[in-house]
């Protein structure tokens, strides 16, 4: 088992004829993901990468019945795009875009919420399920199939602790990049419900930042909801407040959302801390030794 | 993106919100005009920087003729103003507010923030204005309101009395901020800002509500559709080594040490620096070379590592998902021999076509240690920035 994505995905990729679109889901096809057609408004009919381009969502859904949709439009157009793949009833959005608006975020976050549609990202690197399928833009070879959940703020963070878990041998059930931006589709919270009611999972993995108090909440469901280990690493120790490191989110602002306050949330919530993100890997080996 | 105070009043003027007469000059010599532009007898000059704690540094100052505005301006004008919110090299003033003199009978705190908890524009009020507001917020709570405005209904009447009542507002008070509240959450929704904040908000002796302050963030992801505010962009505000990465398209954050770091994906980035720290070494700055970064994209990068006289090492550091690190390994070697480079660079390559980068560095002349993984790498680079 694993969450959200197997191999009866059938994925639809918006913005498919684009340069990123094309190079990311070449290397998704070949490895395993059925993609099922693609999204490039005025291009319909043609054909790409062996499968069906259309000019909208809409029509992709009538002719080859999609379930999952991936994002690889210009900032400016996402809003419409996630809201388009809304309106066609696609259950499962993934937004690999980075830079869209927040405020945009707020209108797009209400709609997909009252449509109970799970929106991943933006400004992320997707989902996969070693084995199964990608649907995203990470490196598929470093993945190994396996028992860590890993749930994460960061692209590049995400594939250190997979690296580092597929070298020590206990590879991942379903890796879900949330993103960076203030205004996720989906929370660390929504994955981790997930998480602990798919057998696969026997350790889940969190990967946090600074900015924000989405970890602080998490640490909070934690200690209520989830009987599985929890390992956290919290990148942003050493960035100094007020500036914004990168992610729209990564953001220490009137004193709230350091890492060492994370930090001690967490633990106090029973969640086992890497102190490095070198120690990511062997600290999940280890606390997956003491269960 | 940041906005002065003056950019802030422009916009709430334009809105409809009540702030005082105002004339913004660059020339002591304006300052006489200006203040018989405005008329009275009692004016406040303000220097205009991107920084908060501006009176307490002497940044703001009450004066009682044209003469007196002129020699503030002839004191501030091309001088950097230090406050407890600037580095200690302070913001550059090159722009003075002269203001009419405005008669404080109480001084009160409205913001409004993108919310990350509730997802909304909430607004945050209360009575006690002109003093840091973390600090109301952590010994009298009670006095602070937290009012979330609901998308699709905007703001409400019945929203503006919640706040009103918490803000100590009489009749005549309530009725006028009944007002001001669409108008406020029409300026942050028509121009995409991150944060408003009325620092004091005040009453007048007339009894009227003023807004004393305005400090404005923008969405820096949504700057692209508002050529108005693009106009108001001052960059000799930011550090010129974050301009100068920001018009590249790159992420860089100037920090105290002395190795310098290019990464992919801002969490490895922070990450990266956290590693150094770890191993005793300290980071000379954040920077992510991004997504799509190109070859030109990673000269670049390099360039503006390089610029930092304190750089003492590069490591690079990149886990290939978008970027493929043959891409980086051919950047690499571009810049070093573009700019010619005379300290050691420590690379790390993983991922996507992280073999074959790793033989282009191999084969190349240069002078680069190729490490496989991050903590080699990053103790190698501590050991060479001592």
């Amino acid at each position: 088992m694993s969450i959200l994505v197997d191999k009866n995905t059938r994925l639809l990729v918006q913005g498919f004829t684009g340069s990123q679109a094309t190079l990311h889901s070449e290397q998704s096809i070949e490895y395993g993901t059925n993609i099922v057609g693609g999204v490039t408004p005025g291009k319909g009919g043609q054909t790409h990468l062996g499968v069906p381009v259309f000019n909208s969502v809409h029509e992709a859904v009538e002719e080859v019945q999609p379930n999952a949709s991936i994002i690889f439009v210009p900032a400016k157009f996402c809003k419409d795009s996630i809201l388009e793949a809304a309106d066609a009833e696609i259950k499962l959005i993934i937004c690999i875009t980075e830079g869209v608006p927040t405020l945009d975020m707020l209108v797009v976050k209400k709609r997909v919420d009252e449509l109970g549609i799970t929106l991943i990202g933006p400004n992320c690197p997707g989902i996969i399920t070693p084995g199964e399928a990608k649907l995203g833009i990470m490196p598929g070879s470093i993945h190994l199939e396996g028992s860590v959940g890993i749930i994460s703020r960061s692209g590049t963070l995400t594939y250190e602790a997979v690296k580092q878990t597929s070298d020590l041998g206990l590879g991942q059930s379903t890796c879900v990049g949330i993103g960076g931006d203030p205004i996720p589709g989906t929370s660390f919270i929504d994955v981790l419900k997930m998480m602990e009611s798919d057998d696969q999972t026997k350790a889940i993995v969190m990967v946090g930042e600074i900015g924000g108090t989405a970890e602080e909440e998490a640490a909070e469901f934690i200690k209520n909801n989830i009987s599985k280990p929890v390992i956290s690493y919290i990148a942003g120790q050493t960035a100094p407040a007020g500036k914004r490191m990168g992610h729209a989110g990564a953001i220490i602002a009137g004193g709230k959302g350091t890492a060492a306050d994370k930090i001690k949330k967490l633990e106090e919530s029973g969640v086992h801390i890497a102190e490095n993100l070198l120690q990511i890997g062997k600290k999940t080996k280890e606390v997956l030794n003491q269960f | 993106m940041n906005l002065h105070e003056y950019q802030g009043k422009e916009l709430f003027a334009k809105f409809g919100l009540p702030v005082s007469k105002n004339r913004v000059i660059a020339s002591a010599d304006d300052a006489v005009d200006a203040c018989r532009d405005i008329g009275g007898d009692k004016w406040v000059v303000k220097a205009q920087v991107h920084a908060g704690g501006r009176g307490k540094a002497g940044g703001v100052k009450l004066v009682s003729t044209p003469e007196e505005a002129m020699e503030f301006a002839n004191h501030w004008l091309g001088k950097r103003l230090i406050t407890y919110q600037t580095d200690s090299n302070g913001q550059l003033v090159n722009s003075i507010l002269v203001e009419e003199c405005t008669d404080i009978a109480k001084e009160l705190y409205l913001s409004a923030v993108v919310d990350r908890g509730t997802q909304r524009i909430v607004f945050i009020g209360s009575s006690e204005g002109g003093v840091n507001i973390e600090e109301v917020a952590e010994n009298t709570p009670e006095k602070i309101i937290y009012e979330p405005i609901d998308p699709l209904t905007g703001p409400m009447d019945f929203q503006s009395r919640k706040i009103s009542k918490v803000l100590g507002l009489d009749g005549e008070q309530s009725k006028q901020f009944s007002k001001m509240l669409p108008q406020l959450t029409d300026l942050f929704v028509t121009h995409d800002l991150s944060l408003l904040e009325i620092n004091p908000l005040v009453i007048t002796q007339g009894g009227k509500l003023h807004c004393l302050d305005a400090k404005i963030n923008i969405d820096s992801n949504a700057v692209y559709r508002q050529p108005e505010i693009q106009a108001m962009h001052d960059p000799s505000q930011e550090d010129p080594r974050e301009s100068e990465a920001a018009l590249n398209d790159l992420s860089y954050v100037s920090l105290d040490g002395n190795i310098g770091c290019m990464v992919n994906g801002a969490g490895l980035a922070m990450g990266t620096m956290d590693t150094i720290k770890y191993f005793d070494g300290s980071p000379a700055n954040f920077l992510d070379v991004g997504g799509t970064a190109t070859q030109d994209r990673v000269s670049k990068a390099f360039k503006l590592i390089l610029a930092d006289p304190e750089v003492r090492v590069v490591l690079v550091n990149i886990f290939g998902g978008i970027v493929r690190c043959d891409l980086i390994a051919e950047g690499i070697l571009a810049a070093i021999k573009e700019v010619g480079v005379s300290i050691p660079v420590v690379v790390r390559l993983e991922g996507n076509n992280a073999d074959i980068g790793s033989n282009i560095l191999a084969e190349s002349s240069a002078e680069i240690v190729s490490l496989n993984n991050l903590e080699d790498a990053a103790k190698k680079a501590v050991e060479l920035s001592k």
